[in-house]
């Protein structure tokens, strides 16, 4: 039986629909501009935890713990905790796990992780010890019977989290997607946060896909801050459609002269777009969220969940 | 097959300069590409070229090969006759025969002439070789379709795919590097989880695909390791 230990799960658990966000810092010690993000998040007041980015593909970041709680302590905004296997063996996650339990993180994402080979240093060693599905089983051990995965016993209190994983709803054959899924609820993942999706098809076949399996899934967005960025994932990202129809229109915006027309443009389109989008996943059962990744686009997050959920 | 590639011949007559008398021993054992007798011939008259081009003119150079560097009495019995006035052996054999032949003629300096780079197999045709097998110490294969995820995941993960692999493909690509080490060209790698998904649905054993594999035991992989015959 899953237990609430953070503010997202006891949402989830209410039977309401959830908004998750994205925080990502940077290779470097100042936290402000992060900070800042955050708190544009917390004060739409709809976003009910945020994502804090490890070192993602690759590139080595300032710790994803310390910036975690600098921002759950600077701005009250609950986090969700993203740990990769990438960069640390067993000892080293539990190490971080019992940090962040101390801390009063209440939701970790396990993750395997970009190969290092992709990031800023790859002549880096991947460690890889555990994948992100024994991340998950050590998680569910440390929380549920209080013991690390080689059975040892916490002394004291147990870690309290709330324990996440990822999914890719753009993975064909989508068959293989789902049987990793039900292994990571097997042991343990109580809540699903998935990879970008542009597509309302691709997330409404994987709601479907998934909707037997006893967890929360929070449908992956990217509301594209320019035509570059949605340009980026269109030709950059494989696997991940973009209709061309939505990059289309964001091209077209791209091309008004007066900035900020264009601004205003590209804020209206990316609410219609996604507004559309949210309304159609929510009619299904298994969908009990969206995590929002507007990266160093925070100001877009309040006026579409408004749109949506209304004022 | 234990897949070497020979090292560069500056780095080789690095170590030799020193000597005038030197034993290139060939194994007829497991090295892939083949290093015997022909090999060893051609590596003894390049390294006494080569010497001569940097003006040293009295090394000599005696080839030899021996059916497996890896067994110590066949290097005791077959190469103690033929070591008088040698003052240096350069091994072609794997990092197993280098360190066996230090062994044997501990009185004797041994060079490695190639670099060992893992256990594989070479395309019939062309001349790619693939690692096979990482010697992991508990052996999958029965369970994952006969693919070895330890060697064939960059990752070596046991419940892939992982979020890295689109249409079948892995985040991270082969590289062919040059000499010095700089990539020259990357080819596309299949994902090892991917090949598995597709082997077991066809064995209709998709059961051992949605298996919960749990971490592995480092211990049975750590090295130095060391295996008692009862």
């Amino acid at each position: 039986m899953v237990q609430a230990f953070s503010n997202l799960m006891k949402n989830i658990l209410d039977g309401k629909f959830v908004y998750t966000g994205e925080l990502e810092p940077h290779k470097a010690i100042d936290l402000s501009e992060v900070i800042s993000w955050a708190k544009t998040l917390k004060e739409t007041g709809r976003i009910v935890a945020a994502n804090v980015t490890d070192n993602p593909k690759s590139l080595g970041a300032i710790s994803s713990l310390v910036a975690s709680y600098v921002i759950q302590r600077e701005t009250g905004l609950e986090v969700i905790y993203q740990l990769r296997c990438s960069d640390r063996n067993r000892l080293a996650l539990v190490s971080d796990l019992l940090g962040a339990a101390a801390l009063g993180i209440r939701n970790v994402l396990a993750l395997t992780g970009d190969h290092t080979r992709q990031g800023d240093m790859p002549t880096a060693m991947p460690v890889y010890d555990l994948d992100g599905t024994q991340l998950v089983d050590l998680m569910h051990r440390m929380v549920y019977e209080g013991r690390d995965i080689d059975g040892n016993e916490i002394h004291g209190p147990r870690p309290q989290f709330n324990i996440g994983a990822a999914a890719n709803p753009n993975f064909k054959p989508l068959e293989v997607e789902v049987l990793k899924i039900e292994r990571k609820a097997e042991v343990g993942a109580e809540f699903f946060q998935t990879q970008v999706v542009f597509d309302v098809n691709v997330a409404l076949d994987f709601l479907d896909a998934v909707r037997h399996i006893d967890a929360a899934f929070l449908i992956g967005i990217f509301p594209p801050r320019s035509y570059g960025q949605a340009e980026y994932f269109a030709k950059h990202v494989p696997g991940v459609q973009v209709p061309a129809e939505f990059l289309d229109n964001l091209k077209k915006i791209s091309e008004i002269s007066d900035k900020k027309e264009r601004r205003k443009r590209f804020d209206e389109y990316n609410i219609e777009y996604f507004f559309d989008f949210i309304r159609a996943v929510k009619k299904k059962p298994s969908c009990k969220g969206i995590h929002i990744m507007a990266v160093g686009y925070p100001e877009v997050v309040g006026p579409l969940i408004e749109r949506v959920e209304g004022a | 097959m234990i897949i070497v590639k020979e090292k560069p011949l500056n780095e080789i007559l690095g170590f030799l300069l020193p000597y005038e008398s030197v034993l290139v021993v060939g194994c007829d054992g497991c090295t892939q590409p083949p290093r015997g007798l022909r090999e060893a011939m051609t590596y003894a008259m390049l390294i006494e070229m080569g010497a001569k081009l940097k003006g040293k003119t009295n090394l000599k150079c005696r080839a030899t090969t021996i059916p497996m560097q890896c067994d110590n009495h066949i290097c005791s019995t077959t190469l103690t006759p033929q070591l008088e006035g040698i003052n240096a052996i350069l091994s072609l054999a794997c990092g197993v025969g280098v360190q066996t032949l230090v062994e044997v003629f501990p009185e004797i300096p041994v060079y490695p002439g190639q670099n060992t780079v893992f256990i594989g197999s070479q395309e019939r045709e062309g001349g790619i070789m693939h690692e096979k097998c990482k010697a992991c110490g508990e052996c999958l294969l029965g369970e994952t379709g006969g693919i070895c995820p330890i060697t064939n995941c960059p990752k070596g993960i046991l419940n892939g795919p992982c979020g890295g692999c689109v249409d079948g493909k892995c985040e991270v690509p082969f590289e062919v590097r040059d000499e010095t080490g700089k990539v020259i060209k990357t080819i596309a790698k299949d994902c090892a989880w991917y090949l598995i998904y597709q082997r077991l649905k066809k064995l209709n054993r998709l059961d051992l695909f949605r298996k919960y594999r749990p971490p592995r035991n480092r211990v049975i992989s750590s090295s130095p390791r060391l295996l008692e015959v009862v």
